[in-house]
């Protein structure tokens, strides 16, 4: 089933060069819920900023879970639960209705109250008032959808979460890293090089990333605060230093260095800096990933002659093989509940997402339209994964499902997007 | 007298090791200028003979030279996928390229390593790092000293060429020698 809806979310601010991702839905769930987003009421005088009942409309019908309605199908705009016309929903095979108003609080903010209501059973669902300063309607909008998902699926929504990713010119003389809602509105850089920036990922608490950039020359770590921008080089020895991943107490970081002459997974303290080596092999070693509860990590190494997903646990320090199916298999992602794990698979002459059950060590590839598929990121409510592919000739940003019924793109209007990483879920 | 002997001996053993290296190699005895050092250590052996000497070392060095410089300027060599295995048409080129380095002390070089985009990132950063230790280690066996030698790897961010096919990637699987002092 090919939706191909498309939604365009126009910056606002569009004096820097930008990536601008527009969000295209190329496959949804078969069994996707319908519900109508009806837009809110709103009596100001001054147009509204943002589209609320759009940019929810918009955030449920990408999750893939759920059909929205186009504002053109409706039969009626109710406001109010007594306004609802349960016929004309029905007539429309609607199974649930979000409706509301927006009102001016006085003081520059505005006050959301919205329902959600159940077609079927003609009840309310919810009924939350939501309050927000004159910049937050689209926090508002995301956070409404969160709440909207959770009550309909039972998984936390991940719509008001962000992502991190590196858009380069096509001449590769200019790289960004980027940072954008989870649906590519909003973008800003954090930091432009004239040199690569590679392996973005967040800390545990969403407030820093760390990342690998060559500026001098070559790649070396850096951590860097969020709100501040103030950045710090916690890794510059002889070789690379790259593919830092935070613990999940935000107290330590792994990293692959190759001081020793070979690229080999370390662990840093980040208050002490002291260093803990945990893979001695003359084969690649790197990739490495935190297993949720600390205990262990996971990691990509050549040991065996290709690249495979190994598991070291940090007591006892011996690499166990997790996957054996096909020749390569790498950048392994584990999902937050530590049940599966995504990783770049390569079938034939095609690298694809793929996911692998941790229990039964099952396999299954989520991807086949796209090519080149690499760094797939798990978001945090461990519905979707969002990946770098090649599409045309261009590096874009995707999406798939952990189950791959639902997939999306987030093509740029300019240069190549890559590295992505979804943000935790944030406060 | 005794240094006169010697003179007489080394002139005499350079004339024979030339006649020598005219006999056994045509391409030098093709280039006619060995005769009139033939003639020449006849004539005045003391003299001429290392006089001869000189002359017939500044043109096989400046044959070799010759040919180093044109195996040094093959400075990129190429990989196959996933490997890091020095391919065997790569080996003249590193050869004169360590002997350039091993004669020349002062002489600096940076190995760029590099990979095709397809794979992860951190995988194919690995992977160029270990294709310019490969180049370094093979370097090191053929008398460069290691503290000439500085490797970096750019993994799949710095193409060379910008297509998404084979005949791209074969061009981007590869380490760039490039000299910061000669």
């Amino acid at each position: 089933m090919k939706l191909l809806i498309k939604f365009v979310f126009l910056s606002l601010l569009a004096l820097q060069a930008r990536a601008e991702l527009v969000i295209e839905i190329t496959q949804g769930k078969q069994s996707a819920i319908p519900l109508a987003v009806v837009p809110f009421e709103w009596k100001g005088l001054k147009a509204l900023p943002e589209n609320v009942a759009q940019i929810v409309a918009n955030d449920l019908g990408r999750s893939g879970y759920f059909n929205s309605l186009p504002k053109s199908e409706m039969l009626s705009l109710p406001n109010t639960e007594e306004e609802i016309f349960y016929r004309d929903w029905e007539l429309l095979k609607q199974d649930y209705l979000v409706i509301g108003n927006i009102q001016d609080d006085k003081r520059g903010g505005y006050v959301i109250n919205f329902k959600l209501v159940d077609v079927n059973t003609k009840t309310i669902l919810m009924n939350q008032k939501l309050t927000g300063g004159a910049s937050a309607l689209r926090d508002i909008a995301h956070f409404m959808s969160d709440r909207i998902f959770a009550a309909l699926t039972g998984v936390p929504g991940a719509f008001s979460t962000k992502l991190v990713y590196v858009t380069t010119n096509r001449e590769r003389t200019q790289f960004n890293l980027s940072y954008a809602d989870a649906d590519g509105a909003r973008e800003q850089n954090i930091f432009s090089s004239k040199q690569p920036i590679i392996s973005p990922s967040w800390s545990a608490d969403g407030k820093k990333i760390a990342y690998a950039s060559f500026e001098s020359g070559r790649s070396e770590i850096f951590i860097q605060e969020i709100a501040t921008g103030k950045r710090e080089k916690i890794a510059s020895f002889k070789g690379s230093n790259s593919a830092p991943a935070f613990s999940p107490d935000g107290k330590k970081m792994a990293m692959v260095l190759s001081r020793s002459g070979n690229p080999d997974v370390y662990v840093m303290d980040l208050a002490t800096r002291q260093l803990d080596r945990i893979t001695k092999h003359y084969g690649i070693d790197t990739e490495p990933q935190w297993m949720p509860d600390g205990k262990s990590l996971i990691f990509t190494s050549s040991r065996i002659g290709k690249p495979q997903i190994y598991q070291v646990s940090l007591a006892d320090r011996k690499p166990k093989r997790i996957t054996f199916e096909g020749n390569y298999n790498a950048r392994a992602r584990v999902t937050p509940d530590g049940r599966k794990m995504v990783m770049v698979h390569r079938n034939g002459d095609r690298f694809h997402i793929a996911t692998q059950n941790l229990k039964t060590g099952v396999l299954q590839i989520l991807t086949t339209e796209t090519q080149l598929d690499e760094s797939p990121s798990v978001a945090p409510n461990g519905s979707m994964v969002v990946y770098a592919a090649s599409v045309g000739d261009r590096s874009i940003l995707a999406a798939v499902s952990l189950d791959g019924e639902v997939k999306f793109r987030l093509p740029s209007k300019y240069g190549d997007v890559r590295e992505p990483a979804w943000s935790p879920l944030l406060k | 007298m005794q240094k006169r002997a010697l003179v007489k001996t080394l002139g005499l053993t350079f004339g024979a090791v030339l006649m020598t290296a005219c006999a056994s190699n045509g391409d030098l005895a093709e280039g006619g200028e060995t005769q009139p050092l033939d003639a020449a250590v006849e004539e005045n052996v003391e003299t001429k003979g290392v006089e001869g000497q000189a002359v017939a070392g500044e043109q096989v060095d400046a044959a070799a030279s010759e040919a180093q410089a044109a195996l040094m300027e093959t400075t990129v060599f190429y990989f196959d996928f996933d490997n890091t295995t020095i391919k065997s048409d790569s080996k003249n080129a590193l050869i004169a390229h360590s002997q350039y380095l091993a004669a020349n002390s002062s002489a600096r070089v940076v190995l760029e390593g590099h990979a095709d985009e397809r794979g992860t990132v951190e995988y194919n950063l690995a992977l160029g790092e270990r294709r310019a230790l490969s180049v370094s280690r093979f370097l090191q066996a053929n008398g460069t000293a290691a503290s000439q030698i500085e490797t970096v790897s750019f993994g799949e961010e710095r193409p060379a060429l910008m297509g998404h096919n084979d005949s791209s990637w074969s061009k981007n699987r590869r380490v760039e020698i490039k000299y910061q002092s000669k």
